[in-house]
């Protein structure tokens, strides 16, 4: 068995490589598609032709497209992600804090929102049809429906401007107490976990439900288990495939969809960054953040079929 | 108070100030309110409030939380470099500059003790005496010779390398005089040494993230695209130095999420909030709205070198078809004055009173399209988000041209790169400019044969005689005189229509004191750190 898991490892890891590769190629020529490049966009409507081509110059941007793009390449495969063109930074040292902040803000709602999600969505299958079953289902379809923008910006309506209980910015760095955290997380993870628990809980309903009506839980109901034991002995498992595959996609979003949230509570993340990155061209900073996105996805991806494959005794 | 005003907001407060600061005299400002409907013992009570907020002891200390709208990892403490407001400010903050311009639009000494020249080619600048920055060392002229002479380098990338190209040789004189010579006469230096890029920085300087300078605050903290932390300068030169002993200032990109964190009290100022929020902030007791005009405007472009611009009867019709009024009102949200055609804001010494907005006048805008045979052709106008309003603008056109038979195709295109792409190139078509501080430079921008941004085509010789005589010349009143004759050429004959002045809105709470507008631009041209405190 183990060394079938190591055999998986090894192969995913060698298609993520490449698939990796294959993203930063897709992202540097989308981005070299864009309109302007970061010379003629930091200068403007200032940006006359002489102006430009100094600064071009001045920040290598004349060379071939494919050189820059060998060149950092070399540079990254030797651990360096390179210098951004706006205002010579390393780019490490441009992510480093903020990656940080998005992981921390990433490993507060998981811990929320997925014990919180598997719960709701394994009780309601387990009472499949009950009025408790109805609450939830309406609950996460209205969830899902309303947008994550509409939630944050009335929590911060409510709990901000009107109540004046939480801040309505999420400024990470000047916390002192266990306390200041909790304010300043509240409101972030609130709209997160609505957002990321909804699909969840959806589709962990589902896989039970799928698994529940299958003739070998019926067998089990049978001879005679209770229905929690039923549920959470013998569908549970074989549902466990599918249940990660959603944990980890919605999981996936928080490394770097949340600009929304991010934009609405002033949160410096990297979702920001990278937007950042894209309105001036900022081609390393942007192949960055690609190459972490790609590789956190790849890597839940990853978890979750190794964690299926564990707890599925048909697919050791 | 007694009888109470329904129908008074917080935004005819700021109007009332506004007139104040502009120098109206109680009578007129009277007779403002009559013509408002308010009753005069009410409107004595007014007046006295808005006074009040013009005119308070200032306080020190306390530690000031401001959001701007725009910020990213290309933020810099370059001044040469500063394009986004975020910049402008945090700049203002820690450098200064050799002259600024004041409140009333006049030009006055910071750094510099004078500037003078005999023939407004070669200029003597005088520096102040015993200026430190802020690691100790002594202000000298080489420091100003290197500030200047950077913006000359193509590697620098400098925002008003153009602008500053006219100055062919700066030199130390002694330590404490810079000679700048030009190369031609240009009796504005003194004005374009306050713009906000030719702040003076220490000889020497390639890293600027530390942001040493003589202002009035001292860098702690700066991250690009997050925010940036400055404390008091103790060693200010000025008497009067700040009055808070800390500044931190970032960007909050949503406008309702910067509105909301101002009044939940995480911030004490919104810069430049959009029409629709005003409303949200005057309904919550403790805060005010700052209004400034500035000079920032979207105009209408028709070149005069292509179809169907190069029919003076098309462009002379779309200046009387433009609905000034509705467009300050219903797109603007009254956040706007109506304008003239030409560039010069009416916060300018050098605004030309005389030259009143055209009518909106649809039969002489039809006799116009007829006279030019343009009656049921399609005309396409470009528009993007790129350009402040100017779809709503150009939809107000568009249904304004139904009215007299002319058919406008509004064409609405992306923001992103419609600098390069359209703008300058389309025959009609919007732009957006900002407020630069001369006459001078505007006119050699946009109106100038050979102006780099010459909107509409327009060429007359007559005109740039004008621009070089008037731009050499140390007579006020003579120069005063030739811009105002000036203006009414652009209103007259460019084809560059511009229908309204645009406001900027600044939100504050009501324990914000000392803002007050500048022709400059929001937040008091950007410098308002230094002068504001904080009323516990």
């Amino acid at each position: 068995m183990s060394t079938y898991i190591v055999n998986l490892v090894t192969v995913r890891l060698l298609i993520a490589a490449l698939t990796l590769l294959i993203v930063s190629f897709a992202v540097f020529f989308a981005t070299a598609m864009l309109p302007g490049d970061t010379a003629t966009i930091l200068l403007g409507q200032a940006a006359t032709p002489e102006a430009v081509a100094g600064l071009r110059t001045a920040m290598h941007l004349d060379e071939p497209a494919l050189v820059r793009f060998l060149h950092w390449l070399s540079g990254l495969l030797s651990g360096d992600l390179g210098t951004s063109y706006v205002n010579n930074v390393a780019v490490a040292d441009l992510i480093g804090g903020r990656f940080v902040n998005t992981m921390r803000l990433a490993g507060i709602t998981t811990l929320i929102s997925v014990p919180l999600a598997l719960t709701l969505g394994i009780t309601a299958a387990m009472f499949q049809g009950s009025l408790y079953d109805r609450i939830v289902t309406i609950f996460t379809i209205g969830v899902i429906s309303i947008p994550e923008f509409v939630v944050a910006t009335s929590a911060v309506l409510v709990f901000s401007v009107y109540l004046k209980w939480l801040p309505a910015l999420s400024i990470a760095s000047d916390v002192t107490s266990i306390w200041q955290i909790l304010k300043i997380y509240a409101m972030p993870v609130i709209s997160l976990t609505f957002v990321v628990s909804a699909q969840m809980i959806r589709m962990t309903r589902a896989a039970v439900i799928d698994t529940i009506n299958t003739p070998y839980v019926e067998t089990a109901l049978l001879k005679g288990a209770s229905r929690p034991r039923m549920v959470l002995r013998h569908a549970l498992p074989n549902a466990v495939g599918p249940i990660v595959n959603a944990v980890a996609l919605s999981l996936s979003y928080l490394v770097g969809g949340v600009i929304i949230v991010e934009t609405i509570f002033n949160y410096p993340g990297i979702a920001k960054l990278m937007v950042d990155g894209v309105s001036t061209r900022d081609l390393p900073l942007i192949q960055s953040c690609a190459m972490i996105f790609c590789f956190g996805y790849l890597t839940l991806i990853t978890l979750a079929d190794i964690v299926a494959i564990l707890a599925n005794p048909r697919l050791r | 108070m007694s009888d109470k005003i329904t129908n008074w907001t917080a935004s005819d407060d700021v109007m009332v100030e506004n007139a104040i600061r502009r120098g109206a005299t109680r009578r007129e400002l009277l007779h403002m309110l009559l013509a408002g409907g308010v009753a005069m013992s009410a409107g004595g009570f007014l007046l006295g409030r808005a006074s009040d907020a013009a005119a308070a002891a200032p306080k020190s200390g306390g530690h000031l939380k401001a959001a701007g709208w725009s910020s990213s990892t290309a933020d810099t403490l370059d001044p040469a470099k500063a394009s986004l407001s975020t910049d402008y400010v945090r700049c203002c903050a820690l450098y200064n500059r050799l002259t600024f311009i004041d409140k009333s639009g006049l030009t006055k000494m910071e750094l510099a003790e004078s500037v003078e020249s005999a023939d407004a080619k070669v200029w003597t600048v005088k520096l102040r005496s015993g200026v430190t920055f802020h690691d100790g060392k002594t202000l000298s002229s080489n420091d100003v010779v290197y500030s200047l002479k950077r913006h000359l380098d193509p590697n620098v990338g400098s925002k008003v390398n153009s602008i500053a190209k006219q100055i062919t040789d700066v030199k130390a004189v002694d330590p404490l005089t810079v000679a700048i010579t030009l190369a031609n006469p240009n009796a504005d230096l003194p004005t374009i040494l306050a713009m906000h890029h030719f702040m003076i920085v220490q000889d020497g300087t390639t890293d600027f993230s530390k942001g040493i300078g003589t202002g009035a605050f001292k860098l702690e903290t700066f991250e690009p695209g997050v925010k940036s932390i400055a404390v008091k300068n103790p060693n200010y030169f000025k008497a009067q130095g700040a009055h808070l002993d800390s500044f931190e200032y970032f960007a909050i990109s949503d406008d309702n999420a910067r509105v909301n964190a101002l009044l939940s009290g995480d911030i004490q100022l919104a810069a430049s909030i959009k029409p629709r929020s005003m409303k949200l902030v005057e309904s919550q007791p403790g805060f005010v709205l700052s209004q400034t005009t500035s000079g920032n405007y979207t105009n209408l472009n028709m070149r005069l070198d292509l179809e169907p611009g190069n029919k003076a009867d098309f462009v002379a019709g779309m200046k009387y078809l433009i609905n000034r009024e509705q467009i300050r009102k219903s797109v603007m949200r009254g956040l706007a004055e109506v304008a003239n055609d030409q560039p010069v804001s009416p916060a300018s010494i050098y605004y030309n009173q005389e030259l009143k907005p055209k009518a909106f006048d649809p039969e002489k805008a039809k006799f116009h399209f007829n006279k030019a045979g343009l009656v049921g052709q399609s005309i396409p106008i470009v528009a993007s988000d790129a350009a402040t309003a100017s779809v709503d603008m150009a939809t107000v056109l568009q249904q304004a041209g139904a009215e007299v038979g002319m058919k406008f195709d509004v064409q609405r295109v992306p923001s992103d790169g419609y600098w390069s792409n359209y703008w300058l190139k389309a025959p009609v078509h919007f732009g957006n400019i900002n407020p630069r501080p001369t006459p001078d430079i505007l006119f050699s921008l946009l109106y100038a044969s050979d102006a780099p941004w010459n909107e509409s085509q327009y060429k007359s010789a007559k005109f740039d005689k004008m621009l070089v005589e008037a731009r050499g010349l140390l007579d006020e009143g003579k120069r005063k005189q030739i811009y105002g004759e000036m203006q009414i050429m652009i209103a007259e004959e460019a084809g560059t229509v511009i229908p309204v002045y645009l406001s900027n809105v600044d939100a504050i709470s009501a324990k914000l004191k000392g803002l007050e507008a500048s022709p400059l631009g929001g937040q008091m041209g950007y410098a308002f750190a230094e002068y504001v405190w904080l009323d516990a």
